[in-house]
């Protein structure tokens, strides 16, 4: 019983910490261009660097 | 002093969204993201590629043709996109509100799981209740929440005298909670909470699987839109010319109408002789011959030469707003159309409530106390809650949107779907309906093959849509362009240039040929060599469409607004009946007179004079090509020049209806077994979750099916 008084809070405040994850996620508009995230990781941050593309 | 700070007095900024169709990878996110940033008035670009459109905040001095212009130098075709048009039914929530709904529910079921199993795997005693409440606790806040969406819509439904499947479910939702709470402070063994969530997650997920289906349509819908946010060069009273948006536009301004561009208001032609093509407007394919002081209106196309148009007209009170007016009219009988799952609810929900009542009346006559007879109603309630109404039917619609936007047709809802699957008769408009509703060079065979090179040349060098369409047809030859110098466009004739030091001009045809026809001609030393003659041609797959739709079981028939000699080789060639030279009240008159046959009518037109016809049909389909009233009047887009999406529309949407069906079969399937089971006291919260869970299942991977069904 004193195990459970323990574990029960620690697995609903990790639970609540995804959720939160998740609400800060779709807040932020992580998921309004998936397919555009998919790309950009292709992408060259630098602007300068434009010639060095082949 | 840093830099920084000396920027910090930044001017208001405007952001603006564009449509920009030809993002294709990578490299143009960065080409475009990086490229529009080195213009000093634009600060920032961001490109989002799901939706293809980039947002971008720039400085007040940066007008319309400079962005555009930005645009261009890239190797980008934008089209401003102004205000949306606003959602009809605001009081749906919106995807982010359901998503978070969904979020909320998926949690709040997973943790109440957890403990349940445990109450199920025997707890007992202290712990059991412990393990009731810390549910309540979970479920209370997380029904209050997410539940809002079903209770908002039973409640409109109520108000209004009515019932929707939203009924049974907020009153089993609350129901279930409310005695469970009674069961926990009493000590019980059974709590539905896990149920209650459990239902609210299935179903939040089918409302949110809806909604995004809705929002991806619209999205596309509004890229598509090209007038809205448009504008003209203005010329002021002293001679100088700025750019003006359409909504800004006043009675008495003056514009100037570059050759290929559209009129963004209606006038009567001050300066200026040119030729018209109203086709969007009236269906009519021939050019129309425009003088001083003829009237001119909003939305058709100026193919010859530059003119100046005096506004007389501009906004809602342009030309277009009558029909307007009717198409607002002619909408009505669509939005009387009940969704299948409301449809199904309306004898559903009377049956759930009926069967909940005679349980509970069943086991006070048969002598269990009020609490045991409430807590089986619960159960029969829960066990009939139409999971698979709300889940099978929107899953399947958005598997079946999905699958038919790779192959470039654009659903705008569900309930198209569903209406597009009944129809029996096609009314097709002719201009850009069953043709392309563009020029296309139809006597290229009969021109010597050594001018090609020549012909491509010049043609580039215009923007008139005669060269476009040259350009265009040229091209797709694999034609390269011979080599021209001292190019000179004179407007209201065409393109001169030197070729090996040669006089070449392509143009507006000298003598005798200049009729009423389309055409372009060549000449070399100022002595004609081609005729280049111009006709709008039928889509590439016209025919076999028309057959596809006829072995579907749907007669179509031409409604055109044309003359009847320039729909008659149409109506022979395809093998169709033609109704000629239809007002948009005629076209409008001609659906009322089919559908008040007993048919099911699918309008298939482009034009602003379609747009009434469109919103009147059971369903309708508009092409890429449309004018913004047609798009906006139809249920579905089809884009590119071939006309078999029509078809596989309709066959997907048939296929739709009939995994529906199934689903629908299912779900009376499962509950004649469940329903007895409940009635007989046996549905513990165990049994309702698993049968509810794997009834879901059952019908979300039915309906998975539909994503080969076009292959």
């Amino acid at each position: 019983m004193n195990g459970l008084l323990l574990l029960i809070p620690i697995a609903l405040s990790l639970g609540l910490l995804g959720l939160g994850a998740f609400f800060w996620s779709v807040q932020g508009g992580q998921y309004d261009d998936m397919d555009g995230a998919a790309l950009r990781i292709l992408v060259d941050d630098d602007a300068g660097a434009d010639g060095a593309l082949p | 002093m840093n830099v920084m700070t000396r920027l910090a007095p930044e001017p208001a900024l405007i952001e603006r969204d564009f449509a920009v169709p030809d993002i294709r990878c990578a490299g143009c996110i960065s080409k475009l993201e990086q490229g529009l940033v080195r213009d000093a008035r634009i600060r920032s670009a961001r490109v989002n590629f799901t939706e293809k459109r980039v947002h971008v905040a720039h400085t007040a001095d940066a007008d319309m043709p400079a962005l555009l212009g930005a645009f261009t130098s890239l190797g980008f075709e934008a089209h401003p996109i102004g205000e949306g048009p606003k959602d009809v039914d605001g009081e749906a929530a919106s995807s982010q509100e359901l998503v978070r709904a969904v979020a909320v529910s998926g949690f709040a079921m997973m943790n109440i799981m957890l403990l349940s199993v445990s109450v199920w795997s025997g707890a007992t005693g202290v712990t059991r209740d412990l393990f009731h409440w810390l549910s309540a606790l979970i479920a209370l806040p997380t029904i209050a929440y997410a539940g809002r969406p079903f209770f908002r819509s039973a409640w409109r439904a109520l108000r209004h005298g009515h019932t929707n499947m939203d009924v049974p479910i907020s009153i089993g939702v609350t129901l279930a909670t409310a005695l469970s709470i009674y069961e926990t402070a009493t000590h019980g063994a059974h709590a539905y909470f896990d149920s209650a969530v459990m239902l609210l997650f299935f179903l939040l997920c089918g409302r949110w699987l809806d909604s995004v289906m809705r929002d991806r349509a619209r999205g596309g819908v509004t890229a598509l839109l090209r007038n809205m946010g448009t504008g003209a060069m203005v010329v002021g009273a002293d001679g100088s010319t700025h750019w003006t948006d359409a909504t800004q536009l006043q009675p008495g301004m003056v514009m100037l109408v570059a050759a290929g561009e559209r009129l963004a208001a209606d006038g009567v032609i001050v300066q200026g002789r040119t030729r018209i093509d109203l086709s969007l407007l009236t269906g009519e394919s021939a050019p129309q011959d425009a003088d001083i002081d003829d009237p001119v209106h909003a939305g058709t196309l100026n193919i010859d030469a530059p003119v100046r148009v005096r506004v007389t007209a501009a906004g809602t009170d342009t030309a277009i707003a009558d029909i307007a007016r009717l198409m607002g009219e002619a909408s009505q009988g669509k939005s009387r159309y009940v969704r299948i799952a409301d449809r199904a609810a309306r004898l559903y929900a009377p049956a759930v409530h009926g069967l909940a009542i005679t349980a509970f009346a069943g086991w006070m006559v048969a002598g269990a106390g009020w609490h045991e007879a409430l807590l089986i109603a619960v159960a029969v309630l829960i066990i009939t809650c139409p999971c698979a109404l709300g889940l099978a039917v929107p899953a399947a619609q958005i598997v079946a949107a999905g699958a038919l936007m790779k192959r470039g047709v654009l659903i705008k809802d569900g309930s198209a779907l569903e209406r597009m699957a009944e129809i029996d008769r096609a009314l097709i408009d002719k201009t850009g309906t069953l043709t392309l509703g563009r020029p296309v060079a139809s006597n290229l065979a009969e021109i010597a093959r050594e001018h090609y090179p020549l012909l491509l040349a010049l043609a580039q060098m215009s923007r008139h849509p005669l060269s476009a369409a040259l350009t265009r047809d040229l091209t797709a030859q694999g034609v390269h362009a011979a080599q021209i110098d001292e190019v000179q466009e004179t407007p209201g004739f065409g393109v001169a240039a030197l070729w090996n030091h040669r006089p070449v001009t392509l143009g507006r045809p000298q003598g005798h040929e200049a009729g009423s026809e389309l055409a372009s001609e060549l000449s070399i030393d100022g002595q004609p060599v081609a005729l280049v003659r111009f006709a709008d041609a039928l889509r590439p797959d016209a025919v076999q469409a028309i057959g596809a739709l006829r072995a579907e079981g749907v007669d179509a028939m031409i409604l055109s607004g044309d003359r009847i000699e320039a729909v008659a080789p149409v109506a022979r060639a395809l093998g169709l009946t033609a109704m000629t030279g239809l007002s948009p009240q005629d076209k409008l008159a001609a659906i009322g007179r089919t559908s008040g046959a007993g048919h099911k009518v699918l309008m298939i037109g482009d034009g602003l004079n379609d747009g009434p016809a469109l919103a009147a049909g059971h369903a309708s389909m508009a092409p890429g090509s449309a004018s913004d009233v047609g798009k906006n009047a139809s249920d579905c887009i089809f884009m590119g020049d071939r006309l078999m999406p029509v078809v596989d529309t309709i066959r997907m949407a048939k296929r739709t209806q009939a995994i529906v069906r199934q689903n629908f079969a299912l779900a009376i399937g499962y509950n004649v077994v469940a329903v007895p089971l409940a009635f007989a006291g046996l549905v513990t919260p165990l049994v309702a979750a698993i049968a509810m869970s794997g009834s879901s299942l059952i019908v979300v991977g039915n309906a998975l099916r539909l994503k080969g069904a076009l292959k």
